[in-house]
């Protein structure tokens, strides 16, 4: 019977979503295909972690040794190797993060299974093969993939694309496996940082005034931020802005930065990438203006406005500034600073 | 310190509208203007500045047609002192394929360092560098922003999801891929690009690297391209910016944000 391969993600005790969004797809796929689901766990004292994932799937391999604590691509390439060598996943299924696109790449050379990478889909055609949906050109395209025939497939899937699997019908075996000789790793792991730190805090905010390539130069911040001022609310941005340090990294929203949930997200000159729209997720109103109408942030915006983002801005700047003249003129406060 | 960068020319794809071509395998690039990959170009930077601290010299390299030796002559101008194209003549190239005629081409030269992008803006596969890097059997890591070398090792910051970076150290010589952001890519002027024009820019046919025709196959075919299916869509938003704005702050007072 063949067998499908979850490599399970996890980062300081805790198993990563994505596991369970990959769990929860290769339950559909092995059920179709009456498979084995094995998820394959290697880290260090991970007990508590292998119960969490036993109720997920058919069978949960661990490998445990001190050496494994970390993440270390060259010992997790090796004890991975190893164990897909001997059992031929039909598919492998693995994280396309930072961590799956050091160890997805090197697996495909090591075992020669072809890769497909940052899958949205999975299907199973009627040949038993696999088929791969993925983007190109930034999500603006999409591409069905197939593959030239191989025991076994490596597919490194989206953050996001599944859900996660939370609920648990499996009685999962578990299977302890010697760790291999290990080599000696040409890389150490020394420490975690946080970025994320920072003056705001943009995840706590309600309205989030965010800014993308669009705005083109570090000088035409000033005016949205005034906005931002104007309308209580906290700027924030996408990558591109970060990567040019217009704006400290502590603003960024999407993967490698923060996710949000504010009441009312307006994004300026936002194309909407992938990593970027993970972070919006659980956005109330999400409001875009962008010159693009093939953004891809329209398609997941509630509002879209296809325009020129400074016309945008410089309006909604004079309209605010007229409703706080009228207020002052109407207040007592007013009065005081007339007189 | 010597430092070997791979490189692509992609089409720009931003705030363009793509059309999907005849045989529904690609877009439409007739009409597409081309540039330097974004991650090639912090790629390039990085080992430029590396080597005006440490000398050494830079080898920029590229898999393509003649055309994508615009992007090695931007290298150049940049201050890579040598180009290497290797012409695939029309053959199907996937990730595979690439990192396999790379490693060949790359094999018998000298380096301490390889740098590639984290992923092409155009296939987005994230693949090549690492598959480079165990073809040539080299330490590697994925998602770097920053590098910090010293002697036969260096310090490396890689970067992971939700704000976090890990720090690590690494043999050399070694592969990394490039995050955008690791540093401030320099501005190419018309004039460090007449200069470079006198740099070596070397090509070297597929055939010559003797590759077994099995390394030749791509390993994923694309079957079809489409454009991305429907989704509710979003509530569109028209008329003179004085109308939309007033309609955006409706929309975020209707939504209980006091402004």
């Amino acid at each position: 019977m063949g067998e499908i391969f979850v490599i399970v993600e996890h980062r300081k005790d805790e198993i990563r979503d994505i596991t369970f969004e990959m769990l929860w797809k290769a339950n559909e796929v092995s059920q179709k295909l009456s498979y084995t689901l094995t998820a394959v766990i290697i880290g260090s004292k991970i007990e508590t972690l292998v119960n969490e994932l036993a109720p997920r799937a058919d069978k949960v391999i661990v490998v445990e040794d001190e050496q494994l604590k970390e993440f270390n691509s060259e010992l997790y390439k090796t004890v991975l190797q190893d164990l897909m060598d001997e059992c031929h996943p039909f598919l492998t299924l693995i994280g396309h993060t930072s961590w799956g696109m050091e160890i997805g790449p090197s697996l495909s050379v090591k075992t020669g299974f072809p890769l497909a990478t940052d899958c949205l889909d999975i299907m199973i055609e009627d040949d038993d093969r696999p088929i791969a949906i993925r983007q190109m050109y930034s999500g603006k395209i999409y591409s069905k993939v197939s593959f030239r025939p191989s025991d076994g497939y490596i597919l490194t899937v989206r953050p996001g694309a599944f859900p996660p699997d939370r609920v648990g019908e499996h009685q999962g075996e578990i299977v302890k496996r010697e760790v291999p000789d290990l080599p000696e790793p040409p890389r150490h792991f020394v420490e975690f940082i946080d970025t994320g730190a920072g003056e705001v805090d943009i995840s706590q905010a309600e309205l989030l005034v965010s800014v993308g390539r669009g705005i083109e130069n570090k000088e035409n911040l000033s005016a949205v931020k005034e906005l931002a001022d104007l309308l209580g609310g906290v700027i924030s941005c996408s990558r591109p802005v970060v990567d040019k340090n217009w704006l400290p990294k502590y603003h960024q929203v999407g993967t490698s930065g923060k996710s949000v949930k504010a009441k009312v997200y307006l994004a300026l000159g936002i194309s909407g990438a992938f990593q970027h729209i993970a972070g919006i997720t659980r956005v109330g109103t999400v409001i875009a203006v962008n010159k693009d109408p093939n953004a891809p942030i329209f398609r997941v915006a509630d509002y879209a406005v296809v325009a020129d983002l400074f016309e945008i801005v410089a309006s909604l700047k004079e309209k605010l500034r007229v409703s706080q003249k009228v207020f002052c003129e109407t207040t007592e406060v007013g009065r005081m600073h007339d007189a | 310190m010597n430092i070997i960068v791979c490189v692509k020319r992609v089409p720009l794809t931003q705030e363009v509208d793509l059309e999907i071509d005849e045989r529904k395998k690609d877009v439409r690039k007739d009409m597409l203007v081309y540039i330097i990959n974004e991650w090639d170009n912090y790629a390039m930077e990085e080992a430029v500045l590396l080597k005006e601290r440490f000398g050494g010299t830079v080898t920029a390299i590229t898999v393509g047609s003649e055309d994508d030796e615009e992007v090695l002559r931007r290298c150049l101008a940049m201050g890579a002192d040598k180009g290497l194209r290797v012409d695939p003549g029309d053959i199907e190239l996937d990730g595979f394929v690439i990192s396999r005629i790379l490693a060949e081409a790359i094999k018998g030269l000298e380096y301490d360092l390889i740098l590639t992008g984290v992923q092409a803006g155009d296939n987005n596969y994230a693949m090549v560098g690492i598959m480079l890097a165990e073809h040539l059997d080299l330490p590697h890591a994925a998602v770097v922003t920053g590098i910090e070398p010293d002697g036969n090792e260096a310090t490396i910051k890689c970067e992971l999801e939700g704000g976090m970076e890990e720090i690590s150290r690494i043999k050399l010589p070694a592969l990394l891929s490039i995050q955008t952001g690791i540093n401030e890519p320099r501005y190419v002027s018309i004039m460090a690009l007449r200069k470079a024009g006198k740099k070596e820019l070397n090509v070297i046919k597929l055939e010559e690297l003797k590759l077994p025709n099995d390394d030749l196959l791509p390993r994923t075919i694309i079957e079809e391209v489409f454009l991305p299916p429907d989704t509710a869509g979003a509530e569109v938003i028209e008329g003179e910016p004085d109308t939309v704005a007033e309609e955006i702050l409706r929309i975020i007072r209707e939504k209980g944000v006091g402004i």
